[in-house]
């Protein structure tokens, strides 16, 4: 046990010891990349905590990235909040909406859960066009560099930007690694493997479950406000559908249920679609392509097979 | 002192009446068997108990509460103890941790649920497999595995679905001196195909036919009634 414990630590903070370091050395085109993947991948942490561990799918996680997102950049301009003000906002309108979301799509199951999370995101998009006046809609709002200062940081600044995507990503990447080793995150696994033997073990799997909902949210939404903040944009797609399949297939391609999963799946898709559209213009066919193989021979996703081959205690 | 007292329960499943009228009173410390032809509604019943399913109609208090509105989770958390009939176990997880997630609801000391998983675990003879996934234990050991889920909750009511279904014969002999050891703790609400397991572990038995108490009484009883005999015992069982 203690020395599977010392692998575990020792790999992930390898990891992010790799990605603290890698700033040095990357060139400015990848330096830039790595900052958004890191932003994207806390996204994805959010998706697998409700997706790979509790065994949730949601069709909807766009609303709780634009929650964040909006919650933070309507905090600044409407509000006039300070950078740290705003972001806080944002994590707490992805808290929020996550939880009454939560409590109505729970009621249903399975597909009905899919379609019910998928409409309540697109009643979110649509909302974000409605109030055009406030979001400038499709067009969107940038946010102005003076308005980018954390604490004396201007984060507009490349480097300061990579070492505030490290910091929300090192937070999101260790929370759900300390929550799933708690009781809390056995009883997410537990539902996910046999709900209803959960059940009659005497847990109250509703709770639980509403909690991984916020938990998720949560997480997407400090995604979806820190990438407003890092990158200066707020805009209606970020709350499209595609924002909520991405996130999905960043999970699947990574490892659903696996705590690097994430971040590879990120990491790969991101410079997938980079190269392949280096290459030619019709770079979704390659991107396709490799999806499919990818399905075909590591339906586990890249980190689950590694696990089932090679490190079965990879968590 | 009765544990769980159900009075004129019932359920229907689209016109079917699966549980018809059916008062039941289990005394605390009893080992109670619950026996009767297939269809009789033996699974019905503890459902309704366990409050897997929602009754239909009547009153059901267990250890002195009122609990028929109460969900399911909630009357585990009461003190029930349920195992499934067909085998519900979690197959991806090590029987470490299968049986841990019942013992962590109850006991929230990490060293104490330890302890009492480590103690249900070798008192079913699977201690030594405690690291191997589930799924990959044989179909009898899945049993054994169910009951150890069970009794690592130190429930005050323990509601076992024909535990000794596909057990080899020497375990089904280890199964009747556990519940002999339980006794002292734990009242066992069972049902049982096995007579031999019922006629050696039951202090009383309740014999459902067609949704209704067909006859109660000590096992002695059961096997001398006449109207017993007709509906389940003279009946499929009368050759084997």
């Amino acid at each position: 046990m203690t020395s599977e414990v010392r692998k575990i630590i020792g790999l992930h903070g390898g990891v992010l010891a790799i990605l603290l370091l890698l700033q040095f050395v990357l060139p400015a085109y990848h330096h830039g990349n790595l900052a958004r993947i890191m932003v994207l991948a806390t996204y994805a942490i959010g998706y697998n905590l409700l997706f790979g561990y509790t065994g949730l799918l949601s069709l909807g996680h766009a609303l709780f990235f634009a929650a964040g997102l909006y919650g933070m950049g309507l905090g600044m301009t409407q509000l006039g909040l300070s950078a740290g003000g705003a972001l806080l906002l944002g994590v707490l309108a992805g808290a929020t909406v996550g939880a009454v979301i939560g409590a109505l799509a729970l009621r249903t199951e399975g597909v009905a859960f899919m379609i019910v999370t998928l409409m309540f995101a697109q009643a979110g998009y649509l909302t974000v066009l409605y109030f055009g006046a406030y979001t400038r809609g499709d067009e969107g709002f940038v946010i102005q560099q003076a308005d980018r200062m954390l604490w004396g940081f201007d984060l507009s600044d490349p480097s300061n930007r990579y070492f505030a995507a490290f910091v929300v990503f090192a937070v999101a990447f260790l929370a759900p690694l300390t929550v799933l080793r708690s009781r809390f995150g056995r009883v997410l696994i537990a539902i996910r493997e046999n709900e209803e033997r959960a059940m009659m073990l005497g847990y109250d799997v509703m709770r639980y479950k509403l909690m991984a909902v916020v938990l998720s949210a949560t997480l997407s939404a400090l995604s979806g406000a820190a990438y407003g903040l890092l990158f200066g944009y707020v805009g209606a797609s970020f709350a499209s559908v595609q924002y909520s399949i991405f996130p999905l297939l960043w999970v699947l391609l990574g490892g659903a249920g696996t705590a690097l999963g994430p971040l590879v799946g990120t990491v790969f898709m991101f410079y997938l679609i980079d190269l392949s559209s280096g290459i030619t213009t019709a770079y979704m066919l390659i991107a396709g392509v490799v999806l499919v193989c990818l399905t075909l021979f590591a339906p586990q996703g890249l980190m689950g097979e590694i696990r089932n081959r090679f490190w079965r205690w990879l968590p | 002192m009765s544990l769980l007292v159900a009075k004129g329960l019932s359920k229907q499943f689209n016109g079917l009446l699966a549980v018809d009228d059916v008062s039941l009173d289990i005394p605390q410390g009893q080992v109670r068997a619950l026996i009767g032809p297939n269809g009789a509604g033996k699974t019905t019943l503890v459902g309704l108990l366990s409050g897997r399913l929602p009754s239909s109609g009547g009153k059901i208090s267990f250890d002195g509460r009122d609990v028929t509105g109460l969900s399911a989770h909630k009357r585990i958390a009461m003190g029930m103890a349920y195992t499934f009939q067909i085998t519900s176990i979690f197959p991806n997880l090590p029987v470490w941790e299968n049986v841990a997630l019942g013992a962590r609801r109850v006991f929230r000391s990490a060293t104490e649920a330890d302890r009492k998983v480590e103690a249900a675990l070798s008192r079913v003879g699977l201690l030594d497999r405690a690291s191997e996934d589930a799924g990959d234990l044989s179909y009898g050991h899945q049993r054994l595995l169910e009951i150890a889920m069970g009794l690592a909750q130190a429930p005050k009511l323990l509601i076992l679905d024909e535990p000794t279904q596909g057990l080899a014969d020497g375990e089904v002999a280890a199964f009747n001196n556990l519940i002999g050891e339980l006794r002292a703790t734990t009242t066992v609400l069972l049902i049982e195909h096995n007579m031999d397991v019922v006629m050696q572990v039951a202090d009383f038995v309740t014999v459902l036919n067609a949704g209704q108490v067909l006859f109660e009484g000590t096992p002695e009883e059961v096997q001398a009634s006449a109207a017993v005999q007709a509906a389940y015992l003279g009946g499929e069982h009368a050759e084997a």
